[in-house]
């Protein structure tokens, strides 16, 4: 048993990260996905990782989420490593992770969806999420499952948002999206970052990705192979797409 | 065959139903959220059904108090053997886990009947049932025991409560994602390994309530439980696995089916249960209320 490092108050420390990954090593059985992965987030930064799939974008997020456990390296939030502890309680120190997948729960009506998530003093009320995305209020008793992809991603932020988290884990929040809904979800986004949220942003769109992230990782083969700010991103836009091109 | 005759064993087959479908509740709920067979289920149900006989014995407890407190009891041997053995076991094979139950079983069976024959020299022992319950009731058109009509009312009634708390609270909220998506309820912040534990109490104390309303029917023995599981067990099947709707429907129409079936040709009685069982495994494989696997 890990014993947990007690839930005191952050103190934040000037210049130092909200969040540092060192040499960061994971495994899905057999295979090595990640090698040596190293990456900051600072406090009211939005970082993107954009590649390939298979590069090991999403990965990374389950890993620093604990919910991906066959892994080595130090995942550090405010200098405590999280390495050891559960998803539970990483969560509980702040962390919020919105799967690819969105995770609809299909057997909670929409607002259970909303609801479940403890909420933390600061996090979004049920009031809140409804005026950012009404939709959710008059599907409020459908059953999950039953809303479009666009209102499963939007309704899948919204819900974590509940626990006020520390530094968001989004991946890929456009993926087979309408460009309307896109634009929708960037300007929450956009919105929440000018609140002061951390947030760490798994992209194919590069678009998508320039217009919030702050910096940008590139990840090939499981290894962080370029880091790009946001001032650079014009001039360097070939290289950018070529590490995302197929 | 007369109506009235008919009538007492649609009443005799609601009683059998109201065991299969609070045994048949409480292993739905723990198959949906731990994806085990617990095959310790009769073993449960009658240590509840015993210690009602030991509180009494011990401490002189009737029959409402030991109501509340044996199953309270089996809930809590549930919790620590989930917490101490079974847990050990998730991801493994489903074989070890059946393995390790039914050890159990005997374990449990074996030791009751020492205790029982140590302390009470007794292989097998009656119980009564409270005066307010003792005796018949008039219906009208049949008459019929007061406590079994008792026994049919709280079956009813703990069901509906378990379907109600969830399907419609946060507690059930919780119970239901954790049992869809474990991994995605856990990073919200849930602690789902206590859930798990707290779900696997609450399936095996509702055999343990189960054990004390048979107590005063049955009389309380060893192996009370070993019969009644494996038809609870073709119950499961008829109705789904994990379908909580499902397990108490179907429990209480086998129950009543099978009494029926027992007065209209005697020597069917035993099978007939079983005869569904195939018939609803050749048409429905995954039970009538279940969804086919893959679409849960």
């Amino acid at each position: 048993m890990s014993t947990p490092a007690p839930l005191a108050a952050p103190v934040p420390v000037p210049g130092r990260p909200l969040l540092e990954v060192r040499d960061l090593n994971a495994y899905y059985g057999q295979s090595h996905v990640l090698h040596g992965v190293n990456l900051h987030v600072n406090p009211g930064e939005v970082v993107s990782l954009i590649g390939r799939n298979g590069a090991g974008k999403t990965t990374t997020l389950k890993s620093i989420m604990g919910v991906l456990r066959s892994r080595t390296g130090q995942i550090l939030l405010d200098g405590q490593d999280l390495t050891r502890l559960s998803s539970n309680r990483v969560a509980a120190r702040g962390l919020a992770w919105v799967p690819e997948e969105r995770a609809i729960l299909s057997t909670l009506t929409v607002r259970e969806n909303l609801e479940l998530p403890p909420a933390r003093p600061g996090g979004w009320s049920l009031e809140r999420a409804y005026q950012a995305f009404p939709v959710l209020r008059e599907r409020g008793h459908h059953p999950g499952s039953k809303l479009s992809g666009g209102e499963q991603q939007m309704l899948a932020i919204v819900r974590v948002l509940r626990t006020h988290p520390r530094l968001l884990l989004l991946d890929e929040p456009s993926e087979g999206l309408a460009p309307v809904i896109v634009q929708a979800i960037g300007d929450m986004l956009q919105e929440l970052r000018g609140e002061g949220l951390s947030v760490i942003l798994v992209e194919q769109n590069l678009k998508f990705a320039a217009r919030l992230a702050d910096r940008h990782y590139v990840l090939v083969d499981g290894e962080v192979v370029d880091e790009v700010a946001r001032h650079e991103v014009e001039d360097r836009r070939a290289d950018l797409l070529r590490y995302l091109s197929v | 065959m007369n109506t009235q005759l008919l009538l007492i064993q649609v009443f005799n087959g609601l009683v059998n139903g109201a065991f299969y479908a609070l045994l048949s509740l409480g292993l739905a709920v723990i198959f949906g959220m731990l994806r085990i067979v617990n095959f310790m289920h009769g073993a449960l149900y009658m240590l509840g059904a015993f210690t009602a006989f030991a509180l009494g014995q011990a401490f002189g407890l009737g029959f409402w108090p030991s109501l509340i407190i044996a199953p309270l009891v089996v809930a809590l041997i549930g919790m620590a053997l989930e917490r101490g053995l079974l847990s050990r076991l998730y991801g493994l094979e489903p074989s070890y886990n059946l393995l390790l139950t039914f050890g159990l079983t005997l374990l449990t069976q074996d030791l009751v009947k020492q205790v029982m024959l140590s302390q009470y020299a007794v292989s097998s022992a009656p119980y009564t049932p409270p005066p307010a319950l003792s005796g018949v009731v008039n219906l009208g058109f049949v008459v019929f025991p007061k406590y079994r009509l008792f026994v049919i009312g709280l079956s009813l009634l703990i069901c509906l409560v378990t379907w109600f708390v969830i399907e419609k609270t946060r507690v059930g909220a919780i119970i239901r994602a954790s049992t869809e998506n474990p991994m995605v309820t856990r990073a919200f912040g849930i602690d789902v390994s206590k859930w798990v534990t707290g779900v696997f109490g609450v399936g095996v104390g509702l055999a343990g309530l189960a054990g004390v309303l048979a107590a005063p029917i049955y009389s309380v023995e060893p192996y009370m439980g070993a019969e009644l599981i494996i038809t609870t067990f073709a119950v499961v099947v008829i109705g789904g696995m994990g379908s909580i709707l499902g397990s108490v429907v179907t429990g209480f129409a086998v129950g009543v089916l099978a009494a029926i079936g027992a007065a209209l040709y005697p020597p069917i009685a035993n099978t007939l249960v079983f005869i569904l069982m195939a018939l609803v495994l050749l048409v429905r494989p995954s039970g009538l209320f279940g969804l086919p696997e893959g679409a849960r």
